[in-house]
């Protein structure tokens, strides 16, 4: 998989900006996901109340987990479904090669499941000679780009389609310069049919699964769950431990929300519930902890164990939109991605908690009503207090506290500031201060407020 | 009824005439202001990044500054909200807390405590409302489009009693301008871009003015505006209800 090496958010952030009329585009096509979010969301009778239904249900579910989790299990295997735990991404590659290779199966095909990206399980079976297909176009895509998914519900939204059409070309062999989005969906769609036939395993997310039945359903917009599924002799399930829903009921909530917040949909094409393996068949489920349990022990940030993964969150964000997904070089991207990501490796996403204006947008689309802003605001806490930030910016920021405290400091200051923007501009208005690169300076006033009013007004008093 | 008027530190380092019009619109309206000389920053600055711990000397000054008055009020919808949100002190815990009941900033205070149904204002312009992200979903000045329910604009009311202004539509009426406090210079390029895109929505809807409630947001498009030499301008709300027949 292509890597973005060691550059931060801002950094590649940056670069996708660069091209001016493509960044446009990105932000446009997903505040036009936006708009119809929001369009459905006006729609829909009780929508802030469904919402609330939604958060409680999950808070429930995370309050609960152990108790829902050993339920789910003993449903499952009922339903003749085997069942195994893993408590990281290795344990969890691990367990889909047992199962692949005690059936020689070397070839697979998987429908969109961002939880095997971030185990970055294709990598790993691939190593082990095992071939894996992406089923969900948009992941397809990213595949035979070798990058990553950019958005968890539009994997290639970052790609425009003159893009795809030069790596079909390459790839498929579509006559150059074909970019009409029905003849290369065509092209592959004929090319994923094959696969589907000839496949012997087929690996699928969970949206959610019901702890009450045992059953888990999987939402798509393609079917390509259910051609990878309904055609295998091994279906194989890799679902996170924090998508469970207590009961089948509950369902009449989230797949009410999940559509229409991710895509300003009613619901998705195909809601597909599996419970048991047909004759013939085996099913297998993996339970996947991966953090999550890390999670849960952190008080301030449990809540966003609630994501159903729509990506609204995302698709409002005006630093993802403008920036691209691909920046916050995490599997989980966006405002879910910065909050989600610390909590994985603190080092390395020390930067995405910063990728954020704090403009609340995020946690006001949530459908599960994360308080993703004020995660961030959190984290930054954090990330500080465990030492992931530059010296210089830890110097500059007791400076100006030391300044800011005193309030003889800080009028001094004050008046050297105006000063200096009246005199000296240059000390200020020069390539090394990153305001000034495309914006100018305030302008220094000759008195501040505090002045004119000890003139004026406090005379008055006296 | 005694205000402390809040001037958070760039607005009375850069925008004096914003605390200025803030002052005089709220004698004007026969409040009994005091601004108290040894304010500084309300400590979002170090917060924001991080370095909450670090604010603990902005805490306790503020609440000297502030815990004498019936009310206080800022013409900064984001100073106003931290504030609000993160005000505490160790030495003055009671205070502190009391202080984040009785803060209010400026259109807030004007629609909700005073109460004001007219103004004998005139700004004959037409005018874009930049609506500030933690005026708009931290203090709920206005409803916001992600949610659902009755529309309803503190600024839009008071700028509807002010005579010979017509407020323009936005094509995006509440996305963020991209200043987010030290985000600006940490994410230059996204603070840059999204900027940029705020302040085309404005000009090319036709406004002549755009204003805000919040000026973190103003000196950021301000920079933008003035970088491309643009005759567009930027005025604190208060500015607005402030000018005179």
């Amino acid at each position: 998989m292509r890597d973005t090496g060691t550059k931060k958010h801002a950094a590649l952030a940056e670069e996708f900006i660069q091209d001016k009329e493509k960044a446009d585009w990105h932000d446009g096509a997903l505040w036009w996901i936006r708009q119809k979010r929001d369009m459905q969301a006006n729609q829909t009778p009780q929508w802030e109340e469904l919402r609330e239904a939604a958060s409680a249900i999950k808070m429930n579910v995370i309050t609960n987990l152990h108790t829902y989790l050993l339920q789910f299990e003993a449903n499952l295997k009922k339903n003749g479904v085997k069942v195994y735990w893993a408590a990281n991404a290795d344990e969890h590659n691990q367990i889909v090669y047992s199962i692949l290779k005690e059936k020689n199966i070397t070839e697979m095909v998987k429908s969109k499941s961002m939880l095997t990206e971030e185990c970055n399980l294709n990598e790993y079976l691939e190593e082990r000679g095992i071939g894996v297909i992406n089923s969900d176009l948009g992941e397809y895509i990213q595949q035979i780009d070798n990058e990553p998914p950019s958005h968890i519900v539009l994997p290639c939204i970052h790609k425009r389609k003159e893009e795809i059409g030069a790596l079909f070309h390459i790839h498929l062999g579509t006559e150059e310069g074909l970019s009409d989005p029905t003849a290369l969906t065509r092209v592959a769609r004929k090319h994923l049919r094959n696969v589907f036939l000839t496949r012997r395993a087929a690996l699928t997310g969970a949206n959610f699964a019901v702890a009450e039945t045992g059953e888990y359903v999987v939402c798509t917009n393609e079917g390509n769950a259910d051609m990878g599924a309904h055609l295998a002799e091994v279906q194989i399930c890799s679902m996170g431990l924090e998508k469970i829903v207590p009961e089948k009921k509950h369902l009449a909530v989230f797949l009410r929300l999940l559509a229409r917040s991710a895509t300003g949909q009613p619901i998705t094409i195909y809601s597909s519930h599996f419970k048991k393996p047909r004759p013939g068949q085996e099913m297998h489920l993996i339970l996947v902890d991966a953090g999550r349990s890390r999670l849960l022990g952190r008080e301030d940030f449990r809540n966003s164990l609630k994501c159903i993964k729509c990506g609204a969150c995302m698709n409002t964000c005006p630093v993802y939109r403008k920036g691209s997904g691909l920046s916050y070089h995490n599997t989980i991207t966006g405002p879910i991605g910065a909050i989600l990501a610390p909590n994985l490796d603190m080092e390395k996403h020390a930067d995405l908690p910063f990728a954020s204006t704090l403009c609340g947008s995020c946690s006001n689309v949530c459908p599960v009503k994360i308080n993703i802003h004020d995660q961030l605001y959190k984290w930054r806490q954090v990330i500080v207090k465990e030492g992931y930030v530059a010296n210089s910016k830890a110097l500059s920021m007791k400076a100006m506290a030391f300044t800011l405290s005193s309030p003889a400091a800080y009028q001094a200051a004050g008046k050297t500031g105006r000063w200096v923007l009246n005199y000296a501009p240059f000390a200020i208005n020069n390539k090394f201060n990153p305001w000034y690169k495309q914006r100018d300076m305030p302008g220094g006033p000759k008195e501040s407020f505090g002045e004119w009013y000890a003139k004026n007004q406090g005379k008055k008093e006296d | 009824m005694t205000v402390g008027l809040f001037i958070p530190c760039y607005v009375n380092q850069f925008y004096p005439n914003a605390a200025k019009a803030t002052l005089q619109l709220l004698q004007k309206l026969g409040v009994d202001v005091v601004y108290p000389a040894k304010q500084t920053c309300c400590g979002q600055p170090m917060a924001n990044s991080g370095f909450e711990h670090l604010s603990q000397g902005c805490n306790d000054l503020f609440v000297e500054n502030f815990a004498e008055f019936d009310y206080i009020v800022g013409p900064s919808a984001s100073c106003v909200l931290h504030i609000k949100d993160h005000l505490h002190s160790d030495h003055a815990p009671e205070e502190a807390m009391i202080i984040r009941e009785k803060v209010y900033e400026l259109v807030e205070f004007l629609t909700d405590v005073l109460k004001v149904d007219k103004l004998d204002a005139r700004f004959p312009h037409k005018v874009g409302m930049h609506q500030s992200c933690h005026g708009l979903r931290g203090l709920h000045l206005a409803k916001m489009s992600e949610l659902v329910g009755p529309p309803f604009s503190k600024p839009e009311q008071l700028l509807n009693m002010v005579d010979g202004l017509e407020l323009v539509t936005l094509d995006r009426r509440d996305d963020c301008c991209g200043f987010g406090g030290t985000f600006c210079v940490a994410e230059e390029a996204v603070s840059v871009k999204m900027g940029k895109d705020r302040v085309i929505d404005h000009t090319k809807n036709g406004a002549e003015y755009i204003t805000s409630p919040d000026l973190s947001c103003l000196m950021h498009l301000e920079g933008i505006l003035h970088r491309d030499q643009s005759k567009v301008k930027i005025i604190h709300i208060a500015e607005i209800l402030n000018a005179s027949l």
